[in-house]
């Protein structure tokens, strides 16, 4: 259902031009976040996630970093080509992020209840006693006890768990249609890490909003999101549901993650993890960029490029396997033994 | 926080003795008889001899030193040996007026370095932040005397705004405020600079900014607060700087303050007025690093903890 969509990233690509080079950090993005949908990011370190969710909100540094190309369509608005003033109406209002560290997002100085009122002054235009009051009800909202309290306190008086959770209460203050949640909890030990997560899955129930939830722990995936995107050095490589990419997992990458995976009830002599590393955004390789670390890799592979290829109806795989010209391929292997 | 202030407190006793150690020697070593001064040329030397022994002269060091210690705690800072007119009736009718002088001059460093500063920090690079940091740069190498007199000619005599010299109206103090406090505007500026750019890069600045607050907002709000914690520490020490340039600027302009007082005692062999007016000058300094220290603290403990 088309309107049901409420954010569509289209062919973004967004690059840090400095004198090294350029470094394509983000390097032509497809993915879509519908009304009440949870999509995971997942990927090693390095691979973009971060850049993309900064992207969406236009707060990646510039210089050096630029979105050079696509569009990031919010209701169907473009906000790539917005004006500064149009883009900070969506900032905390409509868009909200949580980032991935805790300890240094909030402001030492400003008490942690006015750095939520100041959200809700500006875009709810609250008074100051009615936006005070509505930023100790959030605070009570994401579990901390002694709101009133805590609202007067700066951050360093609170623990690390009660910083991410202000950092959630000021994302959600305004109800926003989209929560950009960069790896919210790897900061955290494991109980309050569960306590965040069952946290935001019931404000989402609540508010309906779609959540981006970038992470690169799959057992979190496979709790929170809907659908999955697994990024590899700039791109997607694959994009489907939870359910399914567990199952099938698709693209040679995937399956090495899933792979590597402890898994509880099975016997397993030793963990599989992916040989190799990430080649480097300054200077990607021709063909597909996992090639050096794919146990399947073809002449084919190295010297193309593969597009994303849809496989059934909602799985999405940027691999030559899936394609018709990898069996020509093998069978051209075939007649050359 | 009051525990942390006692034991500041507790730590400046100790330099408070040693400035009094340090302003009695000055009297041992300089040249000349301090009697033979006070009695005038030409006198006795029965008379200079009566005189040593009432002004103690004759006792061993360590007794002149202990006196003169029971003497302050008195209130007592000595006769001057000009007009044997207690010093420290001198330096009360002076000390406001240096004060004065001094207040407003670390006043123009704090406003002027940090507009400047702020100025540059929003937008480096561009054309505004190099010109106001050559000028930052120009006002840290004038030597003050230098930029009193360029300042008084231009401005009193050849524009005649302001007067030339003097300290009778507030118009007085304008000039010889700038003189004092533009080296100091120009270091507090590229502290402020500095300290700026480093704040702009946090974390929590990105934070403000995702939550669509107006870049007015994020400047004043959430980074000017963060980067003055370094710039205070900078205004204080600016501040001992400044009671030094005071001396100058006073001579300059012919302001009669502590700093003037000083250099004409020292200048006609007065020992107790300089041992008075550097012991008072000294005992400001020690409590506005006090201050200062004391504010450093309030400011920073939420970052100590962080
Ligand atoms: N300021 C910058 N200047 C130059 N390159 C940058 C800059 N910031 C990021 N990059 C490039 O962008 C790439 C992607 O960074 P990003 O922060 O999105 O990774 P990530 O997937 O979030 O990793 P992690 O899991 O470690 O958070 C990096 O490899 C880096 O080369
Ligand atoms: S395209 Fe080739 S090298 Fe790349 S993942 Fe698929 S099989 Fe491996
Ligand atoms: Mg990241």
């Amino acid at each position: 259902m088309k309107e049901d969509i409420l954010l569509e990233v289209k062919n973004l690509k967004t690059h840090f031009i400095t004198s090294k080079g350029t470094a394509k950090a983000v390097d032509g993005l497809d993915f879509v976040l519908k009304k009440g949908e949870t999509l995971g990011i997942v990927g090693e370190s390095g691979c973009g996630k971060s850049i993309t969710s900064l992207s969406i909100l236009r707060l990646i540094p510039s210089p050096p970093g630029k979105i050079v190309d696509g569009q990031i369509l919010l209701h169907g608005k473009d906000l790539v080509e917005m004006s500064d003033q149009e883009i900070r109406k969506i900032r905390g209002n409509q868009i909200s992020m949580i980032f991935q560290e805790p300890m240094t997002s909030l402001n030492p100085v400003i008490p942690v209840g006015e750095q939520i009122a100041e959200a809700l002054r500006l875009h709810q235009k609250l008074s100051r006693k009615q936006a005070w009051e509505k930023a100790v009800e959030m605070i009570r909202l994401v579990g901390i006890p002694a709101p009133e309290k805590r609202a007067k306190q700066e951050p360093y008086q609170l623990s690390g768990g009660m910083r991410q959770r202000v950092m959630i209460a000021m994302a959600l203050a305004c109800t926003p249609e989209v929560l950009i949640a960069d790896e919210p909890t790897t900061a955290l030990d494991v109980t309050i890490q569960a306590q965040i997560l069952e946290l935001m899955k019931d404000l989402q129930r609540k508010i309906g909003m779609g959540i981006i939830f970038i992470t690169h722990d799959l057992g979190v995936v496979a709790e929170m999101c809907d659908k999955v995107a697994v990024m590899y050095a700039g791109q997607i490589v694959e994009y489907q549901t939870t359910a399914n990419l567990f199952k099938t997992p698709l693209h040679p990458y995937t399956q090495g993650l899933i792979g590597s995976l402890p898994k509880l009830y099975e016997d397993q002599e030793e963990l599989q993890i992916i040989e190799g590393t990430v080649p480097s955004p300054y200077d990607y390789p021709t063909g597909c960029r996992f090639a050096d670390r794919c146990p399947f890799v073809q002449d084919l592979c190295r010297n193309q490029q593969p597009e994303i290829i849809h496989v059934e109806d909602s799985q999405q795989v940027r691999c030559w396997k899936y394609t018709d010209q990898w069996k020509e391929e093998l069978v051209k292997e075939e007649v050359i033994l | 926080m009051l525990l942390f202030i006692l034991k500041r407190l507790a730590q400046v006793v100790p330099v408070i003795f040693g400035v009094t150690l340090v302003v009695f020697l000055i009297m041992q070593m300089v040249p000349g008889d301090p009697a033979i001064i006070m009695a005038g040329e030409g006198a006795s030397t029965e008379t200079v001899e009566q005189l040593r022994e009432d002004l103690g002269l004759n006792e061993p060091l360590h007794v002149q030193y202990f006196s003169y210690i029971g003497n302050i705690l008195q209130g007592s800072l000595g006769n001057s040996l000009k007009n044997n007119q207690p010093v420290l009736d001198e330096i009360l009718i002076r000390l406001p007026i240096t004060m004065e002088l001094a207040f407003f001059s670390i006043l123009i460093t704090i406003v002027l370095g940090l507009t400047a500063g702020i100025i540059s920090a929003v937008k480096p690079y561009s054309v505004s932040d190099i010109s106001v940091m050559v000028v930052a740069l120009l006002g840290i190498s004038l030597p003050s005397f230098w930029l009193g007199l360029l300042l008084m000619y231009t401005f009193s005599i050849k524009l005649q705004w302001l007067p030339v010299a003097g300290w009778d109206s507030f118009a007085h103090i304008i000039l010889p405020a700038i003189t004092l406090g533009a080296g100091g505007a120009a270091i507090v500026a590229r502290m402020t600079r500095s300290s700026m750019l480093e704040v702009i890069g946090q974390d929590y600045v990105r934070t403000a900014r995702a939550k669509g607050l107006k870049e007015h907002t994020i400047i004043y709000k959430h980074a000017l607060r963060n980067a003055l914690i370094p710039v205070i520490t900078v205004v204080g020490l600016q501040f001992g700087s400044l009671l030094g340039g005071t001396v100058i600027v006073e001579s300059v302009f012919a302001i009669n303050g502590l700093g003037r007082m000083i250099v004409d005692a020292i200048r006609t062999r007065d020992i107790p007025m300089v041992q008075g007016g550097v012991l008072v000058a000294s005992l400001v300094f020690v409590f506005v690093n006090l201050l200062v220290d004391v504010m450093y603290k309030v400011f920073n403990k939420r970052i100590d903890l962080n």
